[in-house]
This record gives structure tokens, C-alpha cells and sequence, in this order.
């Protein structure tokens, strides 16, 4: 078994929710297929979904939701 | 009303417009504060301004958009006015009852003006009551689904789906016949109530290939002139995206009527300040609709400044210490032609992604009638967090195909690196057929945009 990070395509914040009243669309032990949707990016007020490249269990988020994210910065592990 | 001389003033943004109302009050022997987020702290409205205040964390939310922090800056630095430029707090009436209450002067009209104009709908039944124009639909707000389907059967599909606390083309939906109308508009209203805590919903008859012309007015309270139109028809996602100064698509007849439409409408409210009034043309009959007014300067006001020879900040400064209006109606003349292009930190080869960082190195274009309102210089910083204009182009000449040739010319000088931008989104389209022959409408741009395929050629956008 390894263990995989899914990057942040973009600079911005990075939520884990759809809106704050929402549930994550992951949580810690939840099974991730490739093309799930992890998390949003909002960058210059325009929202992009992060979607995993990769497929497995969610191991840990390595951001926290509403934190700042840098292009290509881990943002969850995956266990494949 | 009696004078109240401005001696320091406190500029509540930041990028361009930042920078430009400190050129402007600076011109005026004004002391010039500007608030900065944490990103902003080596900005160029940072480096023009007299003094500047860190406000807060990056995220607008904790920034430009802290009402309590941005007062108290006004009352622990002796401020005496505030100017709100556009967006982030311009609009917000609780904003500027909070400088009203905090005994400081707000650049901008009353906050019984702003939240008068900021509900849609309110905004709708005061031209009607002046007898400007209104495109046909609710006549108020309509709580059930039966209403709104009675009154678009009135006006005839398709229509728009409006909220009335949104506005800008926020929120804003087409229904083609009532089926759609039923599944669309529980969706608005949801949406609506979650974006601005107000579910009101109205519908309007939708006019397909319309133009979008607006007047800019200025009013100090008692009485109201025009500055003439501008169309800013090109527009993406309902966001501008190219201006120009005047509507050349106007007859005379029909600028003199929308002018003074705007007039009585802003007359109608006793209006004081800098404002516009938004109207969609349909040029197949000639006939213009009121769309809504903004209590606040616009992004695109240098066009209508080109052309009208007056600086709209200063003006507004002006007005807000309680002088009457400096100019007469006579006295405001369009001479030649000018437009706009918004330069975007945004890939046009890749359906416009965000594209913020370290502009490493900037070259302005020059030269007769050019101007570029801009906060870029070489290394600045264009942080994710906020709008992704980061400058406007603006052009001047005496017809509007000189004008066309001084920009494609200044478009050509405009050199940024380390960042996307917009720039071959408006070398293409000052190149283009329909463009360069003014036949255009609000939805043209998306369909000319589908029209091209995804490409990575730069000659080819």
C-alpha cells in the first residue's frame, strides 16, 4: 500500500465544503475514487472544484478548510 | 446645506480605483489615508497614499469588507470623509449609515439612496413612478410560484428571473416558457436567500440581442445633470468587459431621451452624488428599459471622463462637501471618441482561470490619448484573493476608428509578465469584423467565444 497526495491545482483558499452549511465531501476513512471532488479553490472570487487524481481510502487533509493554499501544495492523503 | 471642507481623507479599497481617488483628492490638496490587507502592504495605492493602515488578515471578509474596523480607522486617524470606489463596501447602506453615524462624511449619496437602489424591486416602482421606461413584468413582489407564472404569461416568454436584493447580473436566470419558470425559480429563490439573506424574486420581460446603455449623472441633492452614455454591450458571465464613450448606435432623438430619462429618474430621488443609471436598448424598435442604477462610481467612468474632459472623483469630492454642482447642463460636451478595455489576471486560452502572482515585469503603453488606470508596476503582487482586473486601457481619439487604431496600437506597447492577462482577448477583438463595425449585443461575446475553439496559439484568440 502507498500513500498519495492530492495537490492544489491553484492558488487561493481552499474549503472543504460545498457551503458552510454543507458536510464535507471527504472526511477522514471515506473511500476516494479518481474524479471525486475533494474541495474547492476560490481564487479572484471564482470557485474551482479540486477533483483526486488519484483512488484509495482518505488517510488525513493536510490544510485545514478555509486556509490558504499555494498551487501544487498537498492538500489530502490517500492510501491506494 | 453648508460646507464641509475635506482636509483628510480616508480611501476605503484598494487596487485602481485605490490609486485613482488618491490622484484625484491629492490634485485637491488632500491628505490621503488608504487601508491595506496583509497582501496589499507594499500595493501602489500603498506607495501614492500619504498614510496607510494595515486593516486586517486577506481575506476581503476580514479587510475591505470590516465595517467597525474601517470606522474606527476614519475616527482614530482624524478622517473626515470616506470614499468607497466600487465594489467590496460601495453599495452596502450599512456601511454608510455607519460613517453617517460616525459623524464623518460618505462619498456617495445617502444610505436611504443606496438601500432604496440596491432592492431591485424598489428600484423598479420608482421609474415607473418618474415614467422612465421599465421593460414589462412585476409590477411587486411576487411570494407565490402562481403569481410569477401569471405575470411572465403577461409579458410573454422568454423572461428573466431577477432577485431583488442582487443585482450587477447576480442571480439572474431565463425562463423560455412556465415549465422552466417553475423549475428555475425555487432555485432563485434558495440562492437569493443564501447570497443576500432575501428571497424576493421578481420577472421581466427578457430582450434577446439588446444593448446594455448606461448615463452616468451627477447630482448634488437639488439638482440633477447627465454626463451622456456609454454602451457596454461586450460583457462575459454579465460582467463588462469592454466600454466605450458615447453609444454611437444612439441617434441624437434617442440620447437626449435616455439622458434625460436618467435625470428624471435621479431627480425623482433627489439624488447627491455620482451615480448610474443602467438601461438595455432594443434597437429593432428603438425602445430603452430601465435595468437599475448604481449609488457608486463605476469601473468604467474614465470612458465618459475622455470624452466629457472632468475628472467624476473630483466631482464627487466636491459634491460630498456640500457645494452645488460646479457645472451646467450646457457645459457638459462629448468631443471624439473613447474606450475601455478591462486587462484581467486571466487566461483567455484557458476559459479564463485566475491567474494571480508576481507581475515580474510591466510595460505601459504611451503616447496621445492613452491612459491606463492600473495598480501593476514591475514585481507587484496580484494576490488570489480579490477581483482579477488589475487595469483598464483606456483610449481617446476623435472618431471611434482612430480610436480603434490607438488601441490596437496601446494593446500592442501593454507588456506583462509573469501573469495571464487579457490583453489577446482585446487585440482579437479589436480586430474583429462585427467588433470593429459596432454590431454587437450583451450576449454577442459568449457566442464569440464559443465560436473559437480552445487554443493554446495566441494568434489565433
Amino acid at each position: 500500500m502507498t500513500t498519495k497526495t492530492v495537490l492544489s491545482p491553484l492558488p487561493g483558499i481552499f474549503y472543504r465544503k460545498p457551503t458552510p452549511d454543507d458536510l464535507p465531501y471527504k472526511d477522514e476513512g471515506n473511500p476516494c475514487e479518481a474524479g471525486d471532488v475533494i474541495g474547492l479553490v476560490e481564487v479572484m472570487k471564482s470557485f474551482h472544484e479540486v477533483k483526486s487524481d488519484v483512488a484509495g481510502t482518505v488517510v488525513r487533509f493536510l490544510v485545514n478548510d478555509e486556509e490558504a493554499v499555494v498551487a501544487g501544495q498537498p492538500l489530502m492523503e490517500v492510501e491506494e | 446645506m453648508q460646507k464641509n471642507k475635506i482636509n483628510r481623507l480616508l480611501v476605503a479599497n484598494r487596487g485602481e480605483i485605490a490609486c485613482r481617488i488618491i490622484r484625484s483628492a491629492s490634485e485637491m490638496g488632500i491628505e490621503t489615508t488608504v487601508i491595506y490587507s496583509q497582501c496589499d502592504n507594499d500595493s501602489l495605492a500603498v506607495r501614492l497614499a500619504d498614510n496607510a493602515v494595515e486593516i486586517g488578515p486577506s481575506p476581503a471578509s476580514k479587510s475591505y469588507l470590516d465595517i467597525q474596523a474601517i470606522v474606527n480607522v476614519a475616527l482614530d486617524n482624524d478622517i473626515d470623509a470616506i470614499h468607497p470606489g466600487y465594489g467590496f463596501l460601495a453599495e452596502n447602506a450599512q456601511f454608510a449609515q455607519a460613517v453617517e453615524d460616525a459623524g464623518k462624511l460618505f462619498i456617495g449619496p445617502s444610505s436611504r439612496t443606496i438601500r432604496l437602489m440596491g432592492d431591485k424591486l424598489a428600484a423598479r416602482e420608482i421609474a415607473r413612478e418618474a415614467g422612465v421606461p421599465i421593460a414589462e413584468g412585476s409590477q411587486s413582489r411576487l411570494d407565490s410560484l402562481e403569481e410569477m407564472c401569471t405575470t411572465a404569461k403577461e409579458a410573454g416568454y422568454p423572461v428573466l428571473i431577477k432577485a431583488s436584493a442582487g443585482g450587477g447580473g447576480r442571480g439572474i436566470r431565463v425562463a423560455n416558457n412556465q415549465e422552466e419558470l417553475k423549475c428555475l425559480a425555487p432555485q432563485a429563490r434558495a440562492e437569493a436567500q443564501a447570497a443576500f439573506g432575501d428571497g424576493t424574486l421578481f420577472v421581466e420581460k427578457y430582450i434577446p440581442q439588446a444593448r446594455h446603455v448606461e448615463v452616468q449623472i451627477l447630482g448634488d441633492g437639488n439638482r440633477v445633470i447627465h454626463c451622456y452614455e456609454r454602451e457596454c454591450s461586450l460583457q462575459r458571465r454579465r460582467q463588462k468587459v469592454w466600454e466605450e464613450a458615447p453609444a454611437l448606435i444612439l441617434t441624437d432623438e434617442i440620447r437626449e431621451k435616455i439622458c434625460a430619462s436618467a435625470v428624471t429618474l435621479a431627480g425623482h430621488v433627489n439624488y447627491r452624488g455620482a451615480g448610474t443609471v443602467e438601461f438595455l436598448y432594443d434597437e429593432g424598435t428603438e425602445e430603452f428599459y430601465f435595468l437599475e442604477m448604481n449609488t457608486r462610481i463605476q469601473v468604467e467612468h474614465p470612458v465618459t471622463e475622455m470624452v466629457c474632459g472632468l475628472d467624476l472623483i473630483r466631482e464627487m469630492i466636491w459634491i460630498a462637501q456640500g457645494n452645488p454642482l460646479r457645472l451646467e447642463q450646457g457645459e457638459i460636451r462629448i468631443h471624439g471618441h473613447a474606450i475601455e478595455c478591462r486587462i484581467n489576471a486571466e487566461n483567455p486560452h484557458r476559459d479564463f482561470m485566475p491567474s494571480p502572482g508576481i507581475a515580474e515585469s510591466v510595460t505601459f503603453p504611451a503616447g496621445p490619448g492613452i491612459r491606463f488606470d492600473t495598480m501593476l508596476f514591475s514585481g507587484c503582487n496580484i494576490p488570489p484573493y480579490y477581483d482579477s482586473m488589475i487595469g483598464k486601457l483606456v483610449v481617446w481619439d476623435d472618431s471611434r476608428e482612430a480610436a480603434l487604431a490607438r488601441l490596437r496600437r496601446a494593446l500592442s506597447e501593454l507588456a506583462v509578465e509573469g501573469i495571464h492577462t487579457t490583453k489577446s482577448l482585446h487585440q482579437a477583438l479589436a480586430e474583429d469584423d462585427d467588433v470593429v463595425a459596432l454590431n454587437i449585443h450583451t450576449g454577442f461575446l459568449e457566442q464569440w467565444l464559443r465560436q473559437r475553439p480552445v487554443t493554446t496559439d495566441r494568434h489565433i484568440m
